[in-house]
């Protein structure tokens, strides 16, 4: 469980990140300025929407973005003390897998159709270390049958698409945690999975996290899996976080428009509205953002400074930031919707802390 | 209920699709895609179909438009048996039976301007050119929340919500009684499905259609839906009006599966305790078939399990 900033050790630190593609000759922003630290041994979810840029972050801490297109504008990704970014690429070999790791969406296409599962999840032990054949398929089974795969003995010598889709993620998350990595970052690990499975899944991700003491990065558009996971979440929106905060302060006391229209979006078992809350427009286009705050056209409660300038981060408490103009000091006070609210007087009841509270 | 509010019956469906192996491709088995299902739906009702992959839920939807040919049961649409009709009665009846599909970037034509892709249908069925329908599709298009000049765009121009705005238009042309939708928001951004929900609602209630909602999370299956029916393994094994299949779930299987969504809460996520469906539960040698528990709540139970249930939730 997260514990706080103060006595936590930071593995990742991510600062003023900024990375662009080149298309048809002109700089298309992905990434814009983006900080967030990941503490020892916590999850940190980053939820947002198709072209928020979530995926462009993780792969950049991976160095998985291909350059060109892409392009490292500004910034450093510190990890244990050192920038990711300058590594050369055979640096960054030794690093990836074994240091951090990754799982990806789609089961089906990461695996190599025409390798065994053997010979995948052995792939990335004689990679990093000097160890025998014999060695390394005894580590494998004994991989395979810690991430939950029944008779592992037959199932390394069986070829992907014999598996099922949570086997094959299964497989998957073996090979991103065969040598202990401090940080694992998943990619909507979940998403194309049903959801028995999806709970499956994401059970043993938080079991091997909490055994190994690793630090996870969450990828993801769903807030279930938010909420189920992590101990911070990063809300990002055309590049940039909005808010960022402990799981709690996201959920119960979220303070950015685009926080509360995610949560007013999704239906639970519980809503009986006639009518779903839904964010009006669509999200910008990355080539052709609006000036001053891209959220703004979307925004019922944008100010007239939304439309000049783009808020800077305001201070919430010492965990809990969030980009939006209307916690200036010189904002009137807002009513947000009758959902968030709801959130907030509970919030205020049953989870405030006394530190450094704004509302 | 009266037989004239019920606009689809489907009498124990069975799609088989058969396994063939060999040089000359024999049959050597079969998979029971659907096996012996049956619901009906009234008119201007949402019934929601939920499963896993693999549940047969999509080819039950898929086999009621006959796009598949069903290998057993009846299949009744507003009166008459459409299990084996063909030819000219097929396209006329698919007037009254439209589909809006998952993926809105492989259900789009790539080539054709977004005007023709919607007035598609109506010229399959009258001798109008385009020019003659360029009115009526604007109009259609502004009621799905595009814009008239739409119309004279291409799809790739769209994003993936404005897509699937395009495939409702399209299945809405003809003025059908009955939409089969098929994961219709499962591809879609979290805020952009909530519109795209709230649209289909507006629209069933301005034009009176019946939906059959197929998707897997539950959800937005319950949020849509009047009544559900849970599908595993080319079965129903529950059906009910939704609210009652949310609150007092009897199968164990439905347990399980409702217990498995994750809520988007954190107070309830530490609290969640998982249940896990063990199909050897069940009494052997007994055979099973769907039975209603409580009035309108269905389950597929065999004669032992049923008394016990009747026992325990038919107060």
């Amino acid at each position: 469980m997260y514990k706080g900033n103060d006595y936590m050790k930071k593995l990742l630190e991510v600062n003023n990140l900024a990375v662009s593609f080149t298309q048809n000759n002109r700089e298309v922003p992905a990434v814009r300025g983006v900080n967030f630290s990941v503490y020892e041994g916590e999850t940190l979810a980053i939820v947002g929407e198709s072209g928020s840029g979530k995926s462009v972050t993780a792969q950049s801490i991976m160095r998985l973005v291909p350059m060109p297109p892409g392009k490292f504008v500004s910034g450093s990704i510190m990890f244990n003390g050192e920038d990711l970014i300058k590594k050369t690429d055979k640096e960054m070999r030794s690093i990836r897998g074994k240091d951090i790791s990754m799982v990806f969406q789609e089961p089906m296409t990461s695996l190599n159709p025409v390798f065994t599962i053997g010979n995948q999840v052995q792939e990335v032990l004689f990679n990093h270390t000097d160890i025998s054949k014999k060695e390394a398929r005894e580590r494998s089974i004994q991989l395979m049958r810690d991430v939950g795969i029944n008779r592992p003995e037959e199932v390394i010598d069986e070829y992907p698409h014999q598996l099922s889709g949570g086997m094959r993620q299964r497989v998957m998350i073996a090979i991103a945690i065969a040598l202990h990595p401090k940080l694992l970052i998943a990619d909507e690990p979940t998403t194309a999975l049903d959801v028995t499975v999806q709970a499956q899944i994401l059970d043993l991700l938080k079991d091997i996290q909490q055994e190994k003491n690793m630090s996870t990065i969450m990828i993801t558009h769903d807030l279930g899996v938010v909420a189920s996971s992590a101990d911070r979440v990063a809300v990002m929106y055309a590049g940039r976080i909005v808010e960022i905060g402990t799981v709690d302060e996201i959920f119960y006391n979220p303070q950015h428009p685009y926080t509360w229209g995610l949560l007013g979006s999704m239906p639970t078992l519980e809503t009986d509205e006639e009518s779903l809350f839904s964010i009006p427009g669509t999200p910008p286009d990355m080539s052709n953002l609006p000036k001053g705050d891209p959220f703004a056209p979307r925004n019922p409660y944008a100010l007239d400074i939304d439309r000049e300038k783009e808020p800077p981060m305001f201070k919430v408490s010492d965990t809990h930031y969030a980009a939006t103009w209307l916690l200036h000091e010189d904002t009137p006070p807002v009513d947000p919707p009758e959902n968030i609210k709801e959130r907030w007087a509970y919030f205020k009841s049953n989870l405030q802390k006394e530190s450094g509270m704004k509302r | 209920m009266s037989d004239q509010d019920v606009l689809l019956e489907v009498k124990n469906l069975k799609k088989y699709f058969p396994i063939k192996a060999g040089f000359f491709q024999r049959k050597v088995g079969e998979v029971k895609a659907v096996d012996d299902v049956s619901f009906t739906i009234k008119k201007g009702e949402t019934f929601g179909l939920v499963g896993e992959s693999g549940s047969g839920k999509s080819t039950t939807g898929r086999t009621i438009l006959r796009l598949l040919d069903p290998t057993d049961g009846q299949i009744i649409f507003d009166g008459e048996d459409i299990t084996h009709i063909r030819g000219n009665r097929l396209r006329e009846i698919r007037q009254n039976l439209q589909m809006v599909y998952q993926d809105p970037y492989a259900s789009l034509n790539p080539k054709m301007m977004v005007g023709h892709i919607v007035d598609e249908p109506i010229r399959n069925f009258t001798k109008k050119k385009h020019s003659e329908l360029e009115d009526e599709v604007k109009e259609l298009l502004q009621r799905v929340g595009l814009k008239a000049s739409d119309y004279y765009k291409y799809p790739h121009e769209f994003s993936g919500g404005q897509r699937q705005r395009i495939g409702i238009a399209r299945a809405l042309a003809l003025k059908p009684k009955l939409i089969i939708a098929d994961e219709p928001v499962s591809a879609l951004d979290v805020s952009i499905q909530a519109q795209v929900i709230n649209l289909l609602k507006e629209l069933q209630e301005e034009f009176g259609l019946t939906y059959l909602f197929i998707a897997h999370d539950l959800a937005v299956v319950k949020y849509l839906s009047d009544r559900i029916g849970v599908m595993k393994d080319g079965n129903l094994v529950e059906m009910a009006p939704s609210n009652e299949l949310y609150e007092n779930p009897i199968h164990p299987y439905t347990k399980s599966l409702l217990s498995a969504i994750l809520s988007p809460d954190p107070e309830v996520e530490r609290e969640r305790k998982r249940m896990k469906y063990d199909p050897s539960i069940h009494p052997k040698n007994e055979e099973l078939s769907l039975r209603e528990v409580k009035p309108g709540h269905w389950v597929r139970c065999t004669p032992s399990e049923f008394a016990t249930y009747q026992q325990q939730y038919a107060q």
